[in-house]
């Protein structure tokens, strides 16, 4: 276990240090959450009037919960690129031979998606708050939020990553969004299931994006609904990602890195 | 060898370099229709604010793909270029007898038969799913030259990207860009229902968005001049800006006696 | 035309005052090979790029093929072919697709496109492989495809920037005989730039040698490298000392010089190695090792610079 956490931490900082140092990694990073809760939560905003939509604490605070889940997906994501091009250098060779238990090395990708998303997160929260979003739950949910939220994380940074050590090329950037951004998508982004175009409604129920969005909702407008229902979700997702991901390890070695 | 020889072996080559990079050429043709889907789907609720425009959000949206699709086509195009000067292929083309305006007129001609492909599809796709247009055949006709017109424009700002910096990375720093413009723009809403002020005031000084009016104007009204004079002269505007520059940038670029 | 190239005072200097080429003058004859020889960043590059009108010189002339570089850049583009440092291939496009749209753009008639398209494949040797993407193609195969695109539409003159860079053995010695045919049977002349002094030895007529922009030597390699002096043989004793014998022997030939293992001079014309041999055979004087050391271009380049050519290197100015 402390080989594994020693090679993570190690595996982690380097992450997070080329994340903070490179202008052209940590931007995009920064400002596309920002950009997609303006343009939703600004350019959307009459949606509140539509009949049936009701949300209490407002629209702003709706388009915030589904950001925030972005967010956390696609720092996962952008995360696995950084993995791929770890295989395109051949550093990830470097890697595979100094860890003496490899596991350590997606644990170390995990932490590095998550001190990331850390940040993100924290900046959009305070330009929501300072734009007035409305915050309806209290400590206990709005920590349930961001739990959620971290789940998500990890789920994108498996995902991603069992892609990135399968095809280990840049050829696996569209394979690694394309789901993530789907999934996302065939959700209530943009107002509640029930006001959702029938097909779409039918997509949402399956999709498991939707009860991990609405219960977050739930829990920023102090309503808390289905919550152990969400969690028990994306653990379970969680689970599967993470055999995804250790066999994508396996792969990566028997492929010599 | 005449220039339009030139011209036509060049453009010859880019649409062939297009057709083998799948990716270039499946996602601008997917994406933005599983985006309007997406969209159509979650916001079609929309359609009951009181002064929306139309009772079809799939009608109202239809001027979207062929935007996002001009973008793709623009920044693939771009790249390529860029590419060549990074490779010094360009070295190569200016040792031989081509104008340099060939090289520009071929590169935009194989991004102007890509993009006449795409809004082909565009508007099959829409006329497949029901789509009506109010100003008829006719109006279908010029949404089609429009989106050309668009993709030309775009294009030569695309060219232009790749000539100043020579850099594939550089062009595709560009799409967020390309990207803020699309958002911040009437895309979702018509801007007379835009309630955040500050949005409505950028979407109203956000070229695009007259872009976007003028083909959503001939699905979903009819004849509007105003909305066409102001699309067609933004296009044009956009196109001889960027043919401008993108010359000038290419005399800066071959500097061969 | 008595010169193919005629280059007098050229200059190229960028942003901040960096001289890349900082005047140079040379001829090269018709049907030459001329040697441009040069450590890293010392201007070949640029030099080769200004006189194959890539680049505007900042001052100074230079004709090729008869044409000013500057006032007739056309007409000099008709007349060469280039092969630059970078292969400057498209990997989407085949070898065959990239003679044809060479061979289109230099105005070959179309009838005639795909005939001269076989000869070229087939004179480089990749006609298996000409209907394959570039992406697929070796280092080699990319240096081969390069040549043929140069010599598309027949030129008189042909520039080659560092064509065996990164090549293995076989590639480069394939290189080498076409270079020599294209003299031999063409009447081609050829302007090379290299690092490589084997290269510039074996293949050169006569051979100019760059650093920091401007030429310090030129001439033919061997007249390059008798004007730094006579061989030097030296010879290891057979029981690892030497009791004078050895010595007394091999200062009948030359002058000592320092050895650390043995004995050395350098030969003053009294006799060349077949005479050494003779004569230490004669005085019955045992030697484990006999070595002669001919003088290469890195002397000659020494001696004009102070510094060795093999291992000398710095950035190349970087063009606008």
């Amino acid at each position: 276990m402390r080989s594994i956490l020693s090679v993570a931490g190690a595996v982690a900082w380097r992450m997070l240090h080329n994340n903070f140092s490179t202008p052209s990694l940590l931007i995009p990073g920064l400002v596309f959450p920002l950009f997609f809760f303006t343009a939703f939560a600004g350019g959307l905003s009459r949606v509140n009037d539509v009949p049936g939509f009701q949300f209490p604490v407002g629209y702003t605070a709706f388009q915030f919960v589904f950001v925030l889940l972005q967010s956390a997906a696609f720092a996962g994501v952008f995360t696995g690129f950084g993995i791929v091009r770890d295989f395109e250098s051949g550093f990830i060779r470097r890697l595979m031979l100094a860890a003496p238990d490899r596991r350590g090395i997606v644990l170390g990708y995990l932490f590095g998606a998550l001190g990331r998303w850390i940040v993100t997160a924290t900046v959009l929260t305070i330009v929501a708050v300072a734009v007035g979003m409305q915050i309806g739950g209290n400590g206990v949910d709005l920590f349930a939020l961001y739990a959620l939220a971290v789940l998500v994380n990890f789920c994108g940074l498996l995902w991603a990553s069992g892609v990135a050590m399968r095809l280990r090329t840049l050829q696996a950037g569209p394979i690694m969004q394309l789901p993530v951004f789907l999934c996302l998508f065939f959700a209530p982004v943009f107002v509640p299931v029930a006001l959702l175009a029938h097909w779409l409604r039918v997509i949402a129920h399956l999709n498991p994006v939707t009860l991990l969005l609405e219960t977050g909702r739930s829990l920023i407008a102090g309503d808390a609904t289905h919550v152990a229902a969400a969690f028990a979700t994306a653990v379970a997702l969680v689970g599967v990602f993470s055999v995804w991901a250790l066999r994508g390890l396996r792969k990566a070695e028997a492929a010599g890195g | 060898m005449s220039l339009a020889a030139q011209v036509f072996y060049l453009g010859r080559r880019s649409v062939i370099r297009i057709l083998r990079q799948p990716a270039n050429w499946i996602f601008p043709l997917v994406f933005p229709l599983a985006l309007m889907a997406v969209n159509t789907g979650g916001l079609h609720a929309a359609t009951n604010l009181p002064g929306f425009p139309s009772d079809s959000f799939v009608a109202f949206f239809l001027a979207f793909p062929f935007i996002q699709g001009a973008l793709f086509a623009t920044v693939n195009a771009g790249v390529d270029l860029a590419r060549d000067i990074q490779t010094g292929f360009l070295n190569r083309l200016a040792l031989t007898p081509m104008r340099s305006g060939a090289l520009l007129a071929g590169h935009l001609g194989g991004v102007l038969a890509v993009g006449a492909l795409q809004a082909l599809w565009y508007l099959t796709v829409g006329l497949v799913i029901g789509v009506r247009f109010e100003s008829g055949a006719a109006g279908a006709l010029v949404v089609f030259l429009l989106a050309v017109l668009i993709v030309f424009a775009f294009g030569s700002f695309g060219a232009l990207a790749a000539l100043r910096t020579g850099s594939t990375e550089a062009v595709h720093s560009l799409f967020p860009l390309f990207f803020v413009f699309l958002f911040i723009s009437s895309m979702n809403l018509p801007r007379n229902l835009i309630e955040t002020e500050w949005f409505r005031v950028a979407a109203s000084l956000n070229p695009v968005s007259y872009l976007i009016e003028a083909i959503r104007s001939l699905v979903i009204e009819g004849w509007n001049a105003e909305a066409l004079a102001l699309g067609f002269g933004i296009a044009i505007a956009l196109a001889i800006v960027g043919l401008t520059l993108s010359s000038l940038a290419l005399r800066g670029r071959m500097a061969r006696t | 035309m008595d010169r193919a190239i005629e280059v007098r005072g050229l200059v190229r200097e960028f942003k901040g005052g960096i001289k890349a080429v900082a005047g140079i003058d040379l001829d090269v004859a018709p049907g030459e090979i001329y040697g441009f020889l040069g450590p890293n960043g010392a201007g070949k590059s640029t030099t080769v790029h200004m006189l194959t009108t890539l680049l505007p010189p900042t001052a100074g002339t230079a004709r090729v093929g008869g044409f000013d570089i500057v006032k007739q850049g056309p007409e000099v583009r008709k007349t060469i072919g280039a092969a630059l440092q970078e292969a400057a291939l498209d990997p989407l496009l085949t070898g065959r697709e990239h003679l044809r749209l060479q061979l289109a753009l230099h105005g070959i008639p179309r009838s005639e496109r795909p005939a001269r398209t076989d000869e070229l494949l087939e004179r480089v040797g990749l006609r298996l492989a000409a209907d394959r993407k570039i992406g697929g193609y070796s280092g080699g195969m990319k240096r081969r495809l390069d040549l043929a695109l140069a010599l598309a539409h027949r030129p008189r003159i042909l520039f080659l920037d560092e064509p065996t860079t990164g090549l293995d053995v076989q590639s480069r010695s394939a290189l080498w005989d076409e270079v020599v045919r294209l003299k031999r049977e063409d009447g081609v002349t050829v302007f090379l730039t290299t690092q490589y002094l084997e290269e510039a030895d074996v293949l050169a007529d006569r051979v100019g040698i760059i650093d920091h922009g401007r030429l310090v030597a030129e001439g033919t390699p061997a007249a390059l490298k008798s004007e730094i002096g006579r061989p030097t043989i030296e010879a290891l004793p057979a029981d690892g000392t030497d009791d004078g014998t050895l010595e007394q022997v091999l200062r009948r030939f030359g002058a000592l010089q320092p050895s650390t293992a043995g004995v050395a001079v350098r030969l003053d014309g009294q006799g060349d190695l077949a005479d050494v041999v003779r004569a230490l055979d004669a005085a019955d004087v045992r030697v484990a090792d006999l070595h002669l050391h001919a003088p290469t271009l890195d002397d000659v380049f020494l001696a004009k610079t102070g510094r060795s050519l093999e291992g000398s290197e710095e950035a190349e100015a970087e063009p606008e």
